[in-house]
């Protein structure tokens, strides 16, 4: 019943995925152990949604899907990101 | 009544549930961020008691119990029901091994009473109470994730095993693993906020 | 399947299905059925709600110790809080109208996960059955008001714990309907009904899912924290544990103002149905509505600190919020603007359904206006917390998303039941509601000016005259209801009976399918190649 075409992701493809993520746990890791002050929570965040965007572009078959589901997905992280903007709106200027 | 089947709708469903868990971490990580503004020396002090071994263990055996999810839903696609199974009975090992890793870290910090309402706790000043508050809370809520993650990989194994999900027809294996997949990113998130940074 | 009982040709009210009795409903997963039951759940808690209401104003009627002493008004106004926030406008009228009309009138068979529908409905009366055991407990109901506010919430004695809790399963109860309708919206229009064919209330259905889906959670979480911090010691917004109550005021906030915009679109959208089809004219500006409704939405979910201006946040926060806040009257006054714009040379007419409507207008500027004096920041000083605030957002929540249901209620009632209610016991209830109605609030905008603060039992004798005229005004407003009530539930039951498929005139898709609907709503999916609203043709 079902008629759209799957997008099939090769077995190669997601362990190179796996390999991508796991070298940048690596690099986070090792990064925060070095003393950069604020830095380190810049460069561990950065560090984390890159990895969380590879997850959900691949792993979570964004990449695949119909566009609106990548609209979504960035509508909701900005709604987000706005949500601790205004909040920090109070708490920076307290 | 004609049943009724869109693939895509129930995928659309299961992401605007994801949504909400999102915002629900979400304002988890406003309180973190908010209370670390407050008290940035306690939790820097809070992150050195936390094991980055057992952390890092944690974080790399997630990640791999994603690919193999991932993995299988490809298997699933191909019709090798076999390797599907095989596939999701590793992330289910890989899920329990993670509660496994979680109890004895937990334990290691109610041993040191660094446990909610434990009197060496409360000693220790305002920042650490809330850093070890919003420690206990927000790992727990993404162990209890893990939990029902488990539940369904138990349920759609099942399914599976009696040809209810197959290669035609197999949203339910698709909707658990994008399930997990949110549970290893609240993790991808988790994992610096508390262990790493310094 | 018997001829009898073929889903094409059998109202979706006589259908048998596998059960019988009460259990052909409360197990039913038909989203008419599932409409109803949200509908008979909600009159009878609002009923409940309404007597503790009228309760407090007894109480209110004089100075002193009436009815009354503070425990009990304080347990009073936290569970009349509860119940109409929660149970009633929360789900109100996505819940009811959105489940009976939202496939129907985007040409579907149903939504497009009708377990989990009726699953909401049972989170729904779970989470109220949890709720009313904290009245029933050992220590007493409890008396925090329907905020919970920390670190008050976890200080007193009384029963919080299953109040929160309670709030917390009905908030999956609104998450699942949010999930349900952004789908059914996606996936089940007609062939042929593009975006900007959709009708209004299905627009607002989509804008406020929306709101469920990404507002919802935010109380979930906060109301867990403070069932943590009661049950655990857990210190989050405990400042003698470090933890700051503002936080928890923020949190509350950002789930429960957007909360509003869930309680009040979908009335817009019902309004936006009816004012049309009752002025026989296309509605004014129709892509002004849509726009303005996704505009509401989403700004909503940012205005959160205007509850919070004596609360003790920062400077910066204080205007940033008083700003998006008069940025979030514009859509809504657009809306009021497309309205008017529509009956202006309509050829109105002067029934129920209008009637409630029409006075929605009248009703909803009061409390929108109202609500930009809160939302300025030096008025907002003068008047925080007293009966003002009390005034303005029951003009908006009661006035607004109760005119609006009992207009949705009047306007889709031989739709939903096949029978006609009587129109002159209607009109002469809705009189007497909206004569009650304003005697009961518009003193309060008063008396809040002058001073009187909101949730005490007792007040200054200077107050006492305006108390008067509100109490009276609660003893009419109820009388209103009854008749209302009595007028619906009879014709419900004994009404004359009607398979007239289009009463109004209307030109949207539930007019077009029998009256009442069948089990499957259509006997073949229509295709859709006007707009909703062309009537002049």
């Amino acid at each position: 019943m079902s008629e759209e075409k799957h997008h099939i992701v090769s077995y190669r493809t997601h362990a190179f995925v796996l390999l991508a993520l796991l070298v940048l746990t690596g690099i986070s890791v090792a990064i925060t152990q070095l003393e950069m002050g604020p830095m380190n929570t810049l460069a561990a965040m950065i560090i984390a949604g890159i990895k969380a965007a590879i997850v959900l572009a691949w792993f979570m078959h964004l990449k695949f899907e119909s566009r609106f589901f990548a609209f979504m997905v960035s509508a909701v992280v900005v709604v987000f990101l706005l949500v601790l903007l205004v909040t920090f709106f109070d708490y920076s200027y307290r | 009544m004609t049943v009724h089947r869109d693939d895509l709708g129930d995928k659309m469903g299961m992401w605007l549930f994801i949504f909400t868990e999102l915002l629900l971490f979400g304002m988890l990580f406003v309180v973190y961020a908010v209370y670390r503004s407050m008290h940035p020396e306690a939790f820097k002090l809070g992150g050195d008691e936390l094991d980055v071994v057992m952390g890092t263990i944690n974080t790399i055996i997630l990640l791999i119990s994603s690919m193999t999810v991932a993995m299988s839903i490809s298997a699933m696609q191909k019709g090798n029901k076999k390797l599907a199974l095989t596939l999701l009975t590793i992330t289910l090992i890989i899920a329990v091994v993670f509660l496994v890793n979680k109890y004895f870290e937990w334990g290691a910090k109610f041993e040191y009473g660094f446990n909610p309402g434990a009197p060496e706790l409360l000693e220790l000043g305002h920042g650490t109470i809330l850093f070890f508050g919003l420690y206990f809370i927000m790992t727990g809520i993404h162990a209890l994730h893990i939990l029902i993650g488990i539940a369904l990989f138990i349920y759609v194994v099942w399914q599976i095993r009696k040809d209810k999900i197959h290669q035609t027809d197999y949203v339910w294996l698709e909707n658990t693993g994008l399930y997990w997949h949110l549970v290893d990113l609240i993790w991808i998130f988790l994992f610096p906020l508390f262990y790493l940074i310094h | 399947m018997s001829e009898a009982n073929n889903a094409h040709n059998v109202s979706y009210l006589e259908y048998k299905g596998q059960y019988k009795g009460l259990l052909a409903w409360i197990f039913s997963t038909d989203h008419k059925r599932i409409g109803l039951l949200y509908l008979y759940t909600m009159l009878f808690f609002f009923s409940v709600a309404a007597i503790l209401g009228l309760l407090m104003k007894t109480q209110l009627i004089a100075p002193g110790y009436t009815i009354m002493g503070p425990q009990t008004y304080n347990s009073l106004f936290t569970l009349h809080g509860i119940i109409m926030i929660f149970v009633i406008v929360v789900p109100g009228l996505p819940a009811v109208f959105g489940n009976f009309f939202l496939p129907i009138m985007i040409g579907a068979k149903d939504v497009a996960f009708p377990k989990l529908n009726l699953l909401s409905w049972w989170f729904y009366i779970i989470g109220i059955l949890i709720v009313l055991t904290s009245q029933f407990m050992g220590d007493g109901p409890p008396d925090t008001g329907w905020t919970f506010y920390a670190p008050y919430s976890f200080r007193t004695p009384t029963n919080v714990l299953p109040a929160v809790f309670g709030a917390f399963v009905m908030g999956f109860s609104s998450i699942l309907t949010g999930i349900n309708f952004v789908v059914t919206i996606h996936r089940m229009r007609a062939p042929g009904m593009t975006w900007f064919k959709m009708p209004l209330f299905p627009w607002t259905l989509y804008g406020t899912a929306w709101i469920q889906i990404l507002a919802t959670p935010v109380i979930g979480i906060t109301l867990l924290l403070i069932v943590a911090e009661r049950l655990m010691g857990i210190g989050i917004f405990d400042p003698a544990l470090g933890g700051d109550p503002i936080l928890y005021q923020h949190l509350f906030w950002i789930y429960s103002h957007p909360a509003v915009y869930i309680m009040i679109l979908p009335a817009m959208g019902a309004i936006s149905e009816i004012i049309p089809v009752f002025s026989r004219k296309t509605i004014f500006g129709y892509k002004a509505i849509v726009l303005s409704t996704l505009a509401i939405a989403f700004v909503g979910y940012f205005v959160w600190g205007h509850h919070m201006f004596t609360s003790g946040m920062s400077g910066r926060a204080l205007y940033t919020f008083s700003f998006l806040t008069f940025l979030v009257a514009i859509p809504s006054a657009i809306k009021v603007f497309n309205w008017v714009s529509t009956m202006h040379k309509g050829s109105l007419q002067m029934q129920t359904p209008f009637y409630w409507a029409v006075s929605f207008i009248f009703v909803f500027m009061i409390g929108g206006l109202s609500g930009l004096v809160l939302g300025s920041l030096a008025t907002n000083v003068h008047v925080h917390d007293t009966h003002f605030v009390v005034a303005h957002f029951h003009f908006i929540v009661f006035g607004g998303t109760g005119y609006a249901f009992m207009a949705a209620l009047h306007y889709w009632f031989p739709k939903m039941f096949g029978r006609m209610y009587d129109m002159n016991w209607a009109n002469l209830g809705w009189g007497i509601f909206f004569i009650g109605f304003n005697t009961l609030y518009l003193p309060m905008f008063y008396l809040g000016i002058m001073g009187m603060p909101r949730r005490y039992y007792d007040y200054l004798p200077d107050f006492h005259g305006g108390n008067i005229v509100s109490s009276l005004g609660a003893w009419v407003m109820v009388s209103g209801i009854v008749i209302i009530f009595a007028n619906l539930i009879r014709s419900a039951r004994h009404g004359e009976k009607t398979t007239e498929k289009n009463p109004w005139g209307g030109k949207t898709l539930e007019w077009q399918v029998d009256t009442p609907p069948t089990l499957e709503n259509f006997e073949e999916i229509p295709t859709i190649e006007k707009g909703p609203y062309e009537f002049e043709d």
